[in-house]
């Protein structure tokens, strides 16, 4: 084993390591919602400074391997790929953040659930969560078909939020004392869809990484 | 048509068997490095272009290998002339013991040239295409050992241009030098390029990649992958290419 590898085994343990807290972010973010748990919510908020020193850390191990080791090829296209993941990841836990603040600051003690439900808020959630799963299981197992799944998933919370769009417009219509509370679970709903963005990003990486073919911008045509 | 091709090469020291069918084709004003482990064959190859394999004894060649689609191997070809076509640099300086003027005029005089203002432009123009002009320019009757290394190196770079090649084989030519020579060789072979065609032996991977346009991956006297370096260092076809340039070799 050469002096690379050893750090880039340890570069990708400490991706993971931040990989999981940020699912346990998300994770924490729905039972927060759905529960209405302000002590969950500040648990995020605690979480997230851990986050970002992750990033800090793993983005300072990118530049010194690229700096000291000048790796060429999958070594190369690994480093890269974890460089952009870093990114993904942290702006994800900004995300469950968000979600966590709305459920601190909401004088009610719950939103509507009929609402969340017509929304199909906690399907959205749960395949959001999923997809990070996957993408974080793909790529410790180098398998590229697990990636590409993840692009379905983020077609579904696609849709879910294009349909919450009328739906959240209707129930402000008929409840328009609710229009905080609606309005603002449509930026939540908006959060986990791009949550989900970030997985598929997660998953143009991972291919990347393995395969060297480049899916960014290719639309919807995205096959190894 | 390329500048320099081979066609199933191959080369023979008595019994061993050090290059094997090798095709390649190198197009003009390019740049390409071979690498590849100790014994691969990579300077063996270099070689073949100017001939210097003729100097070994045993030596066998099978194939083509041709420069501006000539065959150099064909019964009566002047070797002297096609050493003025194709010029070569080594892994260390190898300057003569003479001045620095002597030494870039060195090739031209061998040659027959007799014109000293001809002499003294071609001298000043390989010194300044060599990028060592402004260092040697007031000390031009002093030793060329008086020189540093890199400035050695760069002096048999000059002497090699001064004939006017168009061709130049440079056989790891940074490989004995500092960092800072090491950069000022790299950026001249950049310069170089516009005009020469060049093929370059290196074991430093980085300097292959910074320095050539296309690389060829040498292992056991056979080409394993040749194609563009940006496409060898980022992705390369074969996981044999792959596992020498992330140095996972063996």
């Amino acid at each position: 084993m050469t002096h690379l590898d050893t750090e880039l085994i340890k570069l990708k343990h400490q991706l993971f390591e931040m990989w999981s807290l940020v699912i346990s972010q998300v994770e924490t973010s729905r039972e927060a919602l759905m529960n209405f748990d302000k002590g969950a919510a500040s648990e995020i908020a605690f979480k997230e400074k851990m986050v970002d020193t992750y990033e800090l850390k793993i983005d300072r191990e990118c530049e010194n391997i690229i700096a000291l080791y000048n790796p060429v090829a999958s070594d190369l296209r690994l480093t890269l790929a974890i460089l952009k993941i870093n990114t993904d990841l942290e702006r994800i836990g900004d995300f469950a953040r968000g979600i966590a603040r709305f459920v601190k600051k909401c004088p009610k003690e719950s939103i509507n659930p009929e609402l969340l439900k017509v929304c199909q808020f906690d399907d959205l959630i749960k395949n959001a969560i999923e997809m990070l799963n996957d993408a974080k299981s793909s790529l410790e197992h180098e398998n590229t078909r697990m990636a590409v799944s993840i692009f379905s998933h983020d077609d579904f919370l696609d849709d879910v939020h294009h349909n919450s769009n009328k739906i959240i417009a209707n129930y402000i219509k008929k409840h328009p004392d609710e229009i905080d509370e609606a309005l603002n679970l449509h930026s939540i709903i908006r959060k986990v869809e791009r949550i989900g963005d970030h997985c598929s990003n997660i998953a143009e990486e991972i291919v990347f990484y393995i395969e060297a073919k480049v899916l960014k911008h290719s639309g919807k045509i995205k096959t190894v | 048509m390329a500048k320099i091709e081979t066609l199933d090469a191959n080369l023979f020291y008595g019994d061993f068997h050090a290059l094997k069918n090798i095709s390649m084709q190198m197009e003009e004003n390019t740049v390409t490095a071979l690498i590849g482990p100790s014994g691969c064959g990579k300077s063996t190859y270099l070689r073949l272009f100017n001939r210097m394999n003729d100097l070994i004894d045993s030596t066998r060649i099978t194939g083509q290998i041709l420069v501006d689609g000539e065959d150099i191997y064909r019964k009566n070809i002047n070797v002297d002339e096609l050493r003025i076509k194709v010029g070569m640099v080594f892994q260390k300086p190898n300057p003569f013991p003479k001045s620095i003027f002597e030494n870039v005029a060195y090739g031209l005089r061998v040659n027959g040239e007799k014109n000293k203002s001809y002499i003294e432009d071609k001298v000043v123009q390989s010194l300044k295409q060599s990028a060592l002009w402004n260092e040697v320019s007031d000390k031009l009757t002093k030793s060329a050992f008086e020189l540093s290394g890199g400035q050695q190196q760069r002096l048999c770079i000059a002497r090699a241009l001064a004939i006017s090649p168009s061709v130049i084989l440079m056989d790891e030519p940074a490989s004995a030098l500092d960092p800072l020579s090491t950069a000022k060789i790299e950026e001249l072979i950049h310069e170089l390029k516009k005009e020469y065609t060049i093929v370059i032996v290196t074991h430093n991977m980085q300097q292959a990649s910074r320095v050539s346009d296309y690389t060829a991956f040498f292992y056991l006297g056979e080409l394993v992958e040749y194609g563009q370096t940006v496409e060898i260092f980022t992705k390369p076809k074969l996981k044999h290419t792959e596992n020498y340039i992330t140095g996972r070799f063996g």
